[in-house]
């Protein structure tokens, strides 16, 4: 062999083993340094994208501005997409400084031990928490701070509600249910409610079905635990299976998703749906011409009380793991503080975690004003925050509830079988 | 001649294993300082064993890190009591198998599975050699052929979440099926094909069908255009009817395809998810709960992720057995 061959030879090696190398070095990274003796904390959420372009950024702006020892650097993404992030970094303990957080995901994060104890961080900190208008605590410790609320109030159709005689939004169970069976009389393709009980997401099990119970004052929990066959749940069960019999309800409800319940209801088939506030931009834009109007949750005829109103939440928690946590709860005390409240609920069309703050919706539609009286007439309910495995009790609920709508069960086994596969979760 | 010096150049590379013995053999009585001529013989061959494998290395890496290890570590996780999601995993040799192999779910996942599979292959089949043989009928003309080609092949070029998409906005209560129905006064009120427990299992066993038909269509036409037509002559002068030559000639002369692409299409439907959570999610009830929902859910759900490993290997045993018979096929093909 020439000395050119073995060359070639040894140079072609060689560079089929630099390639095998660098195609595992290019799986990993580098951490990234500090530099100038500044702090870098991550914001891991999925808020930014949900937002009007540079609004966050903004905001995170000021913050850098106010801290100049602090850099904050946003990991934005999809809500899905920020789940899975935060669960790999969960189970790696690389999880962001500062965290966005789904009231579903608090109890298992903290069980793993990633979530920092946000009320030892208030002691640390001497932060007054009074102005919080609610925390997700587990065993009497808060993990997370709902940053912003977006309710779930009720949408009716004030086109098809008058076109079969009701005048007025129902404020009651019995109101409800005949304005509901009215519509659903006006035959075609029309029906009175839409109930999306879709397994693949079961979250209308939350915002659909336990909102009756939450609207009157009803609990499912009894001392933190399950408490499914106590007369709220029961009567609020009952309630929806006389709407499912008498044919109240739009078809195909086993399959549904949220996005088809805003569908059917923006296309003007359905009279009433219980909906996030977040999409009636959307329903505008879809169809302008739609009349509608919201209200507060019908609750049990004759109830005074104050009503519960299902929300979510853009919350926010401190990472275990991080190294700067002072850093990361300024962060999170920028963002809950009354004037940057304000402005990220403006901004988010939604309403404040700090119950001073005060969101400015002069330039959004009047509906906003009025969901935000409801709002403070009522109280945010969701009693899924902070469970374990919360979709999976949906789920486990979803399948016993379509049983019994479907009459395979009646409505106290399908609830004592709810029981039984929540309590094995607690 | 131009093809000479590359060919004397290749052949001054090669060296026959008599030829590298025997420069061995003189290397044998030479100097052995460093630098010689005898160390660089080693090395050159010590160098020239490597580079096979130097260069299959960066393939056999991605394999090791992107397959060997996910699978050998999801086989792992399988024997822990949690993993991921708990910092502590410890061993519980079959616990898991005992817990998933005797829960309900995984049961009625499995029978779901069974039926969603066997009849989607089966009709895959049946409407794949109907179409081919559609297609291949020499009563079109070519251009006309081309036209059914078309159209029949469509339903393979949509994406799972397009084919899903379609068919719910389809088979919807207030969607097209529905009104022509009612339209045509066969349903009063039009049928939930999707949302009824009774009916959910075969809309989208159903929808498969129509989704994965055409790969077996055009598998079977380019078999079909194989068979020589002396065959056919043949069976003609012997006096073979129509029937008596599809099932004498055709099924014969295509039934290698026909055991390929149904081992194959048992090993891609069984493991189905995207459709099935794209258009039911496993509802309603669980009449469409296939196991790749079910180990889904474990995982992003439950967040138990050594039970949908456990789950997951039991999948991966099921596709192995059928990958046995198809390799073994292929190998008896070849």
């Amino acid at each position: 062999m020439s000395n050119v061959a073995r060359f070639r030879r040894v140079v072609a090696t060689g560079i089929a083993a630099v390639a095998a190398v660098s195609m595992i070095a290019g799986c990993s990274s580098g951490a990234p340094a500090d530099s100038n003796g500044k702090v870098t904390i991550e914001l891991a959420q999925w808020w930014e994208p949900e937002l009007p372009k540079g609004e966050f950024q903004a905001l995170i702006d000021e913050f850098e501005k106010e801290n100049p020892n602090i850099t904050v650097k946003l990991l934005s993404g999809p809500y899905a997409s920020t789940k899975e992030q935060l669960f790999a970094g969960s189970a790696a303990g690389t999880m962001s400084d500062v965290v966005g957080l789904d009231g579903a995901w608090v109890s298992d994060f903290a069980k793993q031990g990633s979530l920092a104890d946000l009320t030892q961080l208030f002691k640390d900190n001497k932060y007054d928490d009074s102005k919080l208008a609610s925390q997700v605590q587990l065993d009497g410790s808060t993990y997370m701070i709902p940053v912003v609320n977006f309710v779930y109030p009720m949408f009716s159709n004030d086109d098809l509600l008058a076109k079969a005689g009701v005048t007025a939004p129902p404020t009651n169970r019995t109101e409800f249910a005949e304005a509901a069976k009215k519509v659903s009389a006006l035959g075609g393709d029309t029906s009175g409610w839409v109930l999306p009980l879709s397994s693949e997401a079961p979250n209308g099990i939350q915002n659909d079905v336990m909102s009756w119970v939450w609207a009157s004052g009803g609990s499912m929990l009894k001392k933190g635990k399950p408490d499914l066959t106590n007369k709220d749940v029961t009567s609020a069960v009952e309630y929806i299976k006389g709407m499912w019999d008498d044919g109240s309800i739009a078809p195909g409800s086993f399959t549904q998703k949220e996005q088809d319940k805003v569908e059917e209801f923006t296309n003007g088939r359905v009279g009433l749906m219980i909906d996030s506030l977040a999409h009636i931009n959307l329903i505008r834009q879809n169809n302008p011409d739609l009349k509608f109007s919201i209200s507060a949750l019908p609750a049990v005829d004759g109830y005074e009380g104050e009503r519960g109103i299902p929300y979510a939440s853009w919350g926010i928690g401190v990472s275990e793991s991080s190294k700067h946590k002072t850093e990361a709860f300024k962060l999170v005390e920028f963002l809950m503080s009354k004037k940057i409240n304000s402005q990220l609920s403006t901004m988010a069309k939604a309403f404040p975690g700090n119950t001073e703050s005060e969101p400015d919706f002069s330039d959004a539609d009047p509906l906003f004003k009025e969901a935000f009286d409801i709002y403070k007439a009522g109280k945010p309910a969701n009693e899924f925050v902070g469970l374990p495995v919360s979709e999976d009790l949906m789920r486990q609920f979803d399948e016993q509830f379509q049983k019994t709508l479907s009459g395979d069960q009646s409505v106290k086994a399908g609830l004592e079988a709810a029981q039984k596969s929540w309590s094995a979760e607690f | 001649m131009t093809s000479a010096p590359p060919v004397a150049a290749a052949a001054s590379e090669r060296s026959t294993p008599a030829e590298v013995g025997g420069s061995r053999a003189r290397r044998a009585g030479s100097g052995l300082g460093p630098g010689s001529p005898r160390r660089r013989g080693r090395s050159s061959n010590g160098l020239r064993r490597l580079e096979p494998y130097a260069f299959i290395s960066p393939t056999a890496i991605l394999m090791i890190v992107l397959m060997l290890v996910p699978i050998g570590m999801v086989i792992g996780y399988s024997f822990m009591n949690n993993v991921i999601t708990n910092h502590n995993p410890k061993f519980v040799g079959l616990d898991n198998y005992v817990d998933v192999l005797t829960d309900e779910r995984f049961h009625t996942a499995l029978g779901n599975t069974l039926i969603f599979t066997l009849t989607s292959v089966g009709a895959h089949l049946v409407l794949g050699l109907v179409f081919a043989m559609l297609l291949n009928t020499p009563l079109l003309s070519n251009a006309s052929k081309a036209v059914f080609r078309t159209i029949y092949f469509l339903p393979w070029l949509f994406t799972v979440a397009i084919v899903a998409v379609l068919w719910r906005l389809l088979l919807n209560p207030n969607g097209v099926i529905n009104y022509v129905l009612v339209t045509l006064g066969l349903s009063d009120n039009g049928v939930e094909f999707l949302a009824d427990p009774s009916l959910a299992l075969a809309a989208v066993t159903f929808i498969n069908i129509w989704a994965g038909y055409p790969f077996f269509m055009i598998s079977l036409l380019a078999g079909l255009q194989g068979i020589p037509r002396d065959l056919y002559e043949a069976a003609t002068v012997d006096g073979a009817s129509r029937w008596q030559q599809f099932w004498n000639v055709t099924i014969p002369q295509l039934r290698p395809i026909i055991i390929s692409m149904c081992l194959l299409d048992l090993i891609w439907t069984s493991q189905q998810f995207a459709l099935i959570w794209m258009t039911t999610g496993g509802g309603p009830i669980n009449v469409t709960e296939m196991l790749s929902t079910f180990t889904y859910k474990l995982a992003f759900s439950r967040y138990e992720f050594s039970m949908a490993s456990t789950s997951a290997v039991i999948v991966l045993l099921l596709s192995m057995i059928l990958a046995v018979f198809y390799v073994r096929h292929q190998r008896a093909r070849d």
